[in-house]
């Protein structure tokens, strides 16, 4: 017997030419902001990465006024012109795809793996797919020639910094709206990487521009009269402050919002990749998915079988250096993220829940937080019923199909939900009943830019991805 | 709250005990029939082939380097069978082969079995005699399995009696096909009965079972009829070792050692011939049945030229340099 220890094997960060300070992109060049610049850090070590410009209402005015400026030519242009820059655009993040990598890894903590292998290939192909709606917008059947929005004001969370830009802009662009974007205050960098492939791909100045700050430069790009568009992902609590900025305004709004997701499984699923599932569902990306599979619904009568498979997967798991090619579980993305999962797993604790975690070292240094599985969980269990957004599974069971379905649909949320069962004609059964806006059978945590993605409830309003996505940006 | 109180004659209430006639009263009862082996094996769980496909191909992408590199390469030379089956082999080449098993480059360690044709044994035993490297015989009308159980049991006891310490048997997948899953049974009992004290592995040739529940079953219905080891396929049918079968396989000795505690080996062959494919067969080994299978005593890469790769890498790991293929002999 052997132990088969894996050196490290880190993904070398040169790639990545990490400057001092960065500034605001508006109209196509790199501007001071007004406000006091904030530090962006990695969360897997503490340490300063770089000085970024905060955008004041001044800056992002003038943003919005580029984007009005732009949105003349923009707009105007043949959707197979406009196309060809989403398509170059695309390429280019293909072929900066390590670099745009490793920067993510760097600023947000996810693994290397995970910003390689999924976030990266999804930017590109959201900008391939929308490239391909551009002069196709005819067909998609919102009228004969259906007209963009305006001047589209995006923010954006940091647990997918590149691939909620992605999903934010190319459906903007393709359908003739400009957009000003403000990236998470804790993920800045991609977005100012990308900031700069617009400017490689020759895109017209002020089609996108790139406002950073916190809160305030958020509400600011909100609130601006001039605004048509609001989308947003994020918290709830911000979805509705935003929701109430908006109302009266006549801006059209899309809201992609949290979620609890119930990962429901079925005592004839196959078992392994339950297993697998249920990891991919709630330890991807740490946790910080939107549509995470938080609360686990098992069958009664597999409870233990699947139980003892997930402990022994999740001693499997290898948890560090984010820019290792081998990490599977990287940083919490901020310290007031690791405080709120402490806290509400020390509630979970508190209420009665059985905590687990698998032997794991945790750095010294920077966020972390080990894979914690909660058994004997209640619904009326507050981590069953809000959202932790970190590695924290609850486990709660279920006698029969129907009591799956209640217990699923019973919380304010509605965005996914996951069925396992090698019975086809269950999944379709729940799949009608789930009232969540992704459902998937057999597999968790998949996107495609074709699929749409929203919630139900409390988890938002409207579509992004896929023909429905193109509706948020047309003026239909 | 318990129904009984304390100083209750519990064996008064109920009574004698009563000897209840279950379906399957233990594992050792699957094979007593078709119906209960058909009953066990549609029992296991289903394996779900994208999530098979999708976890092997992550286990792809770990990236083994330096130390941990070195380690896996020596590792994966001490699990090689280094096999010649065909019908061009000499005594001549058995004997090269052998030379090159025991020998395999400076400071390399010695491979795990040598494995050849029933009627070549006697000259591998003879070559490999007092040198820690086994001699694994193919039988039961390798690679079809087509004959009768007296063929592949006198197949097996000839490669026996030659001097095999292990046996390398097909299963008859027209049988198993069928769903005659107690005629598989069966010959494994016999050719089992037949090996004596060599350890018998059970080709299950999965590139022609064709679905991975095949693959579960079949690794099941291997295991319960007493197989050592279970390999997946002969090397004469395309697709063979693949990563998510050689996955399936570990789950289901893992799975089998949580039932019964009996330990079983695999043993991927075919397909297997760069230093890459081996050390992501060695991880889908570490992540999924675990260390305890680390071991050429539990784990084999039936394959030829898998060797010189994994020698020259070995070098280049050694000397910062790759040789040529020149320095590297073909045996």
């Amino acid at each position: 017997m052997a132990s088969f220890a894996y050196a490290p094997a880190p993904e070398s960060r040169d790639i990545v030419d990490l400057k001092p300070s960065y500034g605001l992109f508006i109209n196509g060049e790199f501007a001071d902001g007004s406000g006091s610049p904030f530090k962006t850090i990695n969360p897997a070590t503490e340490e300063k990465l770089a000085e970024v410009a905060t955008a004041s209402a001044d800056d992002v005015d003038r943003a919005v006024q580029a984007a009005r400026k732009a949105f003349g030519v923009w707009s105007a242009m043949p959707g197979a012109e406009r196309a060809k820059y989403l398509f170059r655009i695309a390429r280019i993040i293909q072929e900066r795809a390590r670099e745009l990598a490793v920067l993510e890894s760097l600023d947000n903590g996810k693994p290397i793996r995970e910003s390689r292998d999924v976030d990266l290939p999804l930017v590109a192909a959201h900008f391939f797919y929308y490239a391909g709606w551009a002069d196709k917008l005819e067909y998609a059947g919102f009228g004969a020639d259906p007209r963009p929005l305006g001047v589209a004001g995006q923010v954006i969370p940091w647990n997918f910094p590149l691939l909620m830009l992605a999903w934010k802009i190319a459906p903007a662009l393709a359908c003739g709206n400009t957009v000003v974007l403000k990236p998470a205050e804790t993920t800045p960098l991609t977005a100012l990487l990308f900031a700069e492939i617009c400017q490689q791909a020759d895109l017209p100045p002020g089609v996108v521009n790139i406002v950073t700050g916190a809160g305030e430069t958020g509400a600011a790009v909100v609130a601006h009269p001039d605004v048509n568009k609001v989308a947003f992902t994020g918290s709830t609590e911000v979805g509705r402050i935003i929701a109430r900025t908006v109302a009266g305004t006549g801006k059209k709004l899309t809201l992609e919002l949290g979620g609890k997701a119930a990962n429901i499984v079925f005592d004839d699923a196959a078992l392994d990749q339950a297993v697998e599932g249920v990891v991919n569902g709630i330890f991807f990306n740490q946790g910080h998915v939107c549509c995470a599979g938080s609360r686990l619904l098992v069958q009664e009568s597999i409870q233990d079988e699947l139980l003892t498979g997930l402990k022994r997967r999740l001693g499997t798991l290898r948890l560090g250096d984010p820019l290792d090619k081998n990490t599977d579980i990287g940083a919490i993305n901020s310290a007031e993220q690791l405080a709120k999962i402490r806290s509400l797993s020390d509630l979970g604790e508190q209420e009665g829940a059985e905590r687990w975690s698998p032997a794991c070292d945790l750095p010294d240094k920077g966020f972390w937080f080990p894979p914690t599985v909660f058994t004997g969980v209640a619904q009326s269990h507050r981590i069953a019923r809000e959202e932790v957004f970190g590695p924290v599974l609850s486990v709660l069971t279920f006698r029969t199909p129907a009591e799956a379905v209640e217990k699923a649909n019973n919380t304010p949320y509605g965005l996914s939900a996951g069925i396992w069962t090698e019975k086809g004609s269950r999944i379709l059964w729940m799949a009608d009943k789930l009232r969540a806006g992704v459902v998937w059978a057999n597999t968790f945590n998949r996107f495609d830019p074709a699929a749409p993605f929203g919630g139900y409830k409390e988890s938002g309003y409207g579509r992004e991805g896929g023909l429905l996505g193109l509706e948020a940006y047309l003026d239909v | 709250m318990p129904p009984y109180r304390s100083g209750l004659d519990v064996a008064h209430l109920v009574g004698d005990p009563v000897e209840v006639s279950t379906v399957t009263t233990s594992l050792a009862d699957v094979g007593s029939s078709g119906a209960t082996l058909r009953a066990f094996l549609h029992g296991l769980p289903g394996v779900d082939r994208v999530g098979a496909d999708q976890r092997a191909a992550m286990l792809g992408t770990r990236s083994i380097k330096t130390s941990a590199k070195a380690m896996a390469i020596d590792l994966a030379i001490s699990m090689v069978d280094l096999t010649t089956l065909e019908g061009a082999d000499t005594h001549g080449k058995v004997r090269a082969m052998c030379t090159k098993a025991t020998h395999p480059g400076e400071g390399a360690p010695r491979v795990a079995a040598v494995c050849v044709y029933p009627d070549l044994v006697a000259v591998a035993a003879g070559a490999l005699r007092g040198s820690g490297v086994k001699v694994a015989s193919v039988a039961t009308a390798f690679p079809s399995g087509r004959s009768s159980l007296e063929v592949k049991v006198s197949d097996t006891a000839l490669a026996v009696a030659a001097g095999a310490d292990e046996i390398d048997m097909v299963i008859d997948r027209g049988a198993f096909l069928s769903g005659d899953y107690l005629k598989v049974y069966e010959e494994i009992v016999a050719v089992k009965a037949a090996c004596g004290s060599a350890h018998l592995k059970v080709i299950l040739e999965t590139g022609e079972l064709s679905t991975y529940d095949n693959v579960r079953r079949a690794s099941w219905l291997a295991m319960l009829a007493g197989a050592d080891f279970i390999k997946t396929s002969t090397g004469k049918v395309a697709p063979a070792a693949t990563p998510p079968v050689t996955m399936i396989m570990l789950e289901a000795v893992r799975d089998f050692r949580d039932e019964t505690g009996r330990q079983v080996g695999v043993k991927p062959a075919g397909g297997i011939r760069t230093t890459k494919d081996a050390i992501k067969n060695l991880v889908l080994v570490n992540e999924t049945a675990g260390e305890d299978w680390l071991s050429p005593d539990w784990f084999r890469l039936g394959a030829s030229s898998l060797l010189n790769d994994l020698l020259m890498q070995r070098q280049k790991l050694t000397t910062g340099r790759y040789a040529g293929p020149d320095y590297f002999t073909l045996d």
